[in-house]
C-alpha cells in the first residue's frame, strides 16, 4: 500500500512530504513504473528523495520496507478510510496536515481508491503484488491495507535491488565526509547579506529606471554596498592531540576564510588561557592577550572553537594546568570570559561525538560551554550554525 | 514521448525514468552529478530525441531570475531618446525595448521546448526562489506593457546543479530529482563506445584500469573525468600508443603516457608521479 510505503519513510526520518507523495502517486497513474520493482524504486526516489545524501537512507528504509515482498494474489481488500486517515495524521506535521486538509482528504483517498479499482481490474489474472511485509509496522489488525501492484510478469532485472543492497550511496552521507565545499555549504547558513554604510556604489538599476522615468534627464541613484555582515571569531586547538584532525580543521578553516570577510582567527594549545597566537612559528613572540582580543571585537562577532577537548582535566581547572606555560588562572576561567563578552558562540569537536562520553575533559568542557558543543560534521556543522543564528 | 537514450548519449535506466517522469508529468528535473557526468549534454540529448528546440540558460552568480522572463532595456531607450533621428517613433513605444529572456520564448513557441537551466546553484541563494510561482504556473506578468505570457504548450525544465548552494525546498518538492552517479567501468564502457565506435576492446580494457585506478588515487585535487578520459584516449588513438604500453610487466609503477591528459592539476601530477617513484623504489 503505497501510504504505507509513505508513512514508513517518514518514520525513517527522510524529509517526504506530502506534495511529492502526491506526485509519486500521480506518476504511478501515468504508469511510469509500470513494470519491475526497478521502476518503482528509481521513481520514487525520483519523486521523494531530492538530495543524494539521502539516498543512502533511502535505500535502507526501502530495502527494510519491501524486504518481506511477497506474492499475494486476488488481494482486494477495501482500505478502511478511517485507519489511514488515523494513520496519516499521526505521521503529518501540523504544516503538512494543514495543506492535505486543503487539498482535501476526500481527493487523496478518491485517487487511491480510483488507483485501487484500475489495479483489481488490470490484474484479475493475479498476478505479484507487493505487500507491506512482515517489516511494516502499519499493516496489522486483520485487514490487508496492501494493495498497489508495482510487480508484474516482467519484472526487470533487478539491478536496483543490488543498489539498495549494497548501499552504494553510503559515502555520501551527511555525517561522514566532509570537503571544503560541503563545509561553506554549512557555513553559508550564518550569512546575512544586507546593505549597509554610506551609500557609495552606483545603483545602476534604479539610476535607469529614474532616469527614463524623468523623460531622459539622468537622474544619478546610489546605494549602499552589498555585504555580508556577519563576523566570525574563530579559536583553533593547534595542540598535539589535533594532529589527526588536522586535514579536517585545516578545510573547515579554508572554508572560513572564503565565506566570511569579517573572520578573525587565533590559535590556543589544548584550552584557552590568558593569551592566543597567530602565527604558529612565532607562538612564543608573537603573543595576543585574550584580554585585548576581546576588547578589540565587538560582542557581535561570533565565536566558534575548534578543538578536540581531549586533555588531562587539570589543564582546564587548575592554575598553572597549562602544558604551555605557568598560568595564573585555570583554563576554565578564560573559557568562561570569553563564553561571557560572546554569547553566540559553539565549541566544534572534531573527534566523534560517541566517544564524548568517555573522556572527563570533554564532558567538562561540554559543561563549560553550556551543551553548545557540536561534532565536526556536515550534520553538526549545521547544528552548530543554527546555534549561532539563534 | 519517451527518452530512452540515444546513440550519442548514454543513459542508464535510473535517468531515463526520471527524465520520462519530468517529460510526462511536465515538471522540471533536476540534475546533480560531478563534473563531466553529462549533466548539460543531457538536455541537449532530449530535445534531440524529442525533435523539440533547446533553450539553454547558462547562469552566472549575477544572474537574476527575471533575465530568465525578460529585461527592460532602458539604456537603449535613453540613447534612442536622446540621439532623435529615425527611431523617434520607436522610442514612444515600451515594448520595443522589452527583451524577451528563455521562459518567455519557451512559453510563446507553438510546440513543446525544452529549457535548459544550467548550474543554477551558481546564482545567488534566493534565485531559485524567485522562479518558483513561474516554473509552477508557466505563466507570468510583463508590467511594462501588461501582458500576461501563458504557456501554449509547457516546457520541459531541466535543470543542474554542482552542488555549491544549498537549494530551498520549497523549490525542490517541485522537482524531481536525479543525482549522476559517477559511471561504473561497464556504463563508461559503453559512453566511450558511442564516442569512439571501433575502438579496440584491449586498449578500451586497458585504459578504462589505468584511469578507474587513477581516480582512485586519494588526495587528488581533481579526479578525472568522463571528458578527460574521452580526451585522453583521443590522444592515445592520434600517437597510435599499443594497449600494451598503458601498462609495465611488473604492474601498477607506470606513468601512463599522455597522462597529462587525464590529470591537469599540477599539484595532481605532482602527487601522481610521486607516488609512481615510490612505489618503484619500495620494491
Ligand atoms: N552518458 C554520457 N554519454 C555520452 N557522453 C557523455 C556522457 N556523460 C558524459 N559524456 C561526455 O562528457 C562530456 C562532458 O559532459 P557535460 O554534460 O559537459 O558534463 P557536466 O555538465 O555534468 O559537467 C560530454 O561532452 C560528453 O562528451
Ligand atoms: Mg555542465
Amino acid at each position: 500500500m503505497l501510504i504505507d510505503f509513505f508513512l514508513h519513510l517518514k518514520a525513517a526520518k527522510l524529509p517526504v512530504s506530502t506534495r511529492e507523495f502526491l506526485t509519486l502517486l500521480e506518476a504511478m497513474q501515468e504508469r511510469l513504473a509500470g513494470h519491475s520493482m526497478d521502476d518503482f524504486y528509481f521513481l520514487s526516489r525520483a519523486c521523494l528523495v531530492k538530495d543524494e545524501s539521502n539516498y543512502d537512507k533511502f535505500d535502507r528504509a526501502f530495502g527494510a520496507y519491501f524486504k518481506g515482498v511477497t506474492e499475494i494474489p486476488g488481494l482486494d481488500a477495501e482500505i478502511p478510510e478511517e485507519w489511514l486517515r488515523m494513520m496519516m495524521k499521526k505521521h503529518l506535521t501540523p504544516e503538512e496536515k494543514a495543506k492535505l486538509e486543503k487539498l482535501g482528504w476526500d481527493k487523496l483517498m478518491e485517487q487511491f481508491k480510483e488507483r485501487l479499482k484500475e489495479q483489481k481490474e488490470r490484474h484479475a489474472g493475479g498476478s505479484k503484488w507487493i505487500g507491506t511485509g512482515g517489516s511494516s509496522p502499519y499493516g496489522h489488525g486483520g485487514y490487508h491495507p496492501e494493495g498497489i501492484r508495482i510487480g508484474g510478469e516482467s519484472a526487470g532485472n533487478r539491478t536496483a535491488i543490488k543498489v539498495w543492497e549494497n548501499r552504494e550511496y553510503r559515502n555520501l552521507d551527511d555525517s561522514v565526509e566532509l570537503g571544503t565545499r560541503n563545509i561553506k555549504i554549512a557555513l553559508r547558513r550564518l550569512r546575512r547579506f544586507a546593505r549597509e554604510g554610506a551609500a557609495e556604489e552606483l545603483d545602476l538599476d534604479g539610476t535607469i529606471r529614474g532616469t527614463a522615468q524623468n523623460a531622459g534627464w539622468l537622474d544619478l541613484k546610489m546605494q549602499p554596498e552589498r555585504h555580508n555582515k556577519v563576523k566570525v571569531l574563530l579559536f583553533l586547538d593547534i595542540g598535539g592531540s589535533m594532529d589527526d584532525h588536522i586535514k579536517l580543521c585545516e578545510e573547515m578553516f579554508s572554508a572560513a576564510k572564503t565565506e566570511f570577510k569579517h573572520l578573525e582567527y587565533f590559535y590556543f594549545h589544548n584550552c584557552v588561557y590568558d593569551y592566543v597566537w597567530r602565527d604558529n612559528r612565532r607562538r612564543h613572540t608573537e603573543r595576543f592577550p585574550l584580554h585585548d582580543v576581546m576588547h578589540k571585537y565587538g560582542d557581535d562577532y561570533k565565536l566558534i572553537l575548534i578543538g578536540d577537548a581531549t586533555m588531562s582535566p587539570y589543564e582546564i581547572l587548575q592554575p598553572g594546568g597549562s602544558v604551555e606555560y605557568m598560568n595564573d588562572e585555570a583554563g576554565a576561567v578564560w573559557l568562561q570570559r570569553l563564553l561571557e563578552k560572546y554569547p553566540r558562540a559553539v565549541w566544534i569537536n572534531p573527534e566523534p561525538e560517541r566517544l564524548w562520553e568517555y573522556r572527563h575533559s570533554i564532558q567538562i568542557i561540554h559543561n563549560i560551554v553550556g551543551g553548545r558543543m557540536f561534532p565536526l560534521t556536515l550534520e553538526g556543522l549545521e547544528r552548530a550554525m543554527r546555534q549561532l543564528n539563534k | 514521448m519517451r527518452f530512452e537514450g540515444s546513440n550519442t548519449y548514454v543513459a542508464t535506466p535510473d535517468l531515463m525514468l526520471a527524465v520520462n517522469a519530468a517529460i510526462t508529468l511536465q515538471r522540471p528535473l533536476l540534475i546533480k552529478g560531478e563534473p563531466g557526468t553529462g549533466k548539460t549534454l543531457l538536455a541537449e540529448e532530449v530535445a534531440n530525441a524529442l525533435g523539440a528546440p533547446l533553450l539553454q540558460w547558462h547562469i552566472k552568480s549575477t544572474t537574476k531570475a527575471q533575465q530568465g522572463l525578460y529585461e527592460y532595456d532602458a539604456v537603449s531607450r535613453l540613447r534612442d531618446s536622446q540621439l532623435g533621428g529615425p527611431d523617434g517613433e520607436r522610442v514612444r513605444d515600451i515594448a520595443n525595448y522589452i527583451v524577451k529572456g528563455v521562459l518567455w520564448q519557451a512559453l510563446e513557441a507553438d510546440r513543446p521546448t525544452v529549457i535548459l537551466i544550467d548550474e543554477i546553484d551558481k546564482a545567488d541563494i534566493e534565485f531559485p526562489n524567485d522562479l518558483l510561482r513561474e516554473l509552477d504556473r508557466m505563466e507570468f506578468y510583463v508590467y511594462e506593457t501588461q501582458q500576461l505570457i501563458q504557456a501554449k504548450h509547457r516546457p520541459i525544465v531541466f535543470i543542474t546543479s554542482n552542488n555549491e548552494k544549498e537549494l530551498p525546498d520549497a523549490f525542490l518538492r517541485r522537482c524531481f530529482f536525479h543525482y549522476i552517479k559517477f559511471p561504473d567501468s561497464e556504463t563508461m564502457q559503453k559512453i566511450v563506445d558511442v564516442h569512439f565506435p571501433g575502438l579496440k576492446q584491449a586498449l578500451l580494457k586497458e585504459a578504462l584500469e589505468v584511469f578507474f585506478e587513477l581516480r582512485e588515487i586519494p588526495g587528488l585535487k581533481k579526479k578525472p573525468s568522463t571528458s578527460e578520459l574521452l580526451d585522453w584516449l583521443k590522444l592515445l588513438l592520434a600517437e597510435e600508443i599499443p594497449p600494451e604500453a598503458l601498462r609495465s610487466k611488473d604492474r601498477k609503477v607506470a606513468v601512463p603516457p599522455l597522462h597529462g591528459a587525464l590529470l591537469k592539476n599540477e599539484q595532481d601530477v605532482h602527487l601522481f608521479e610521486r607516488l609512481v617513484f615510490m612505489a618503484k623504489h619500495n620494491r
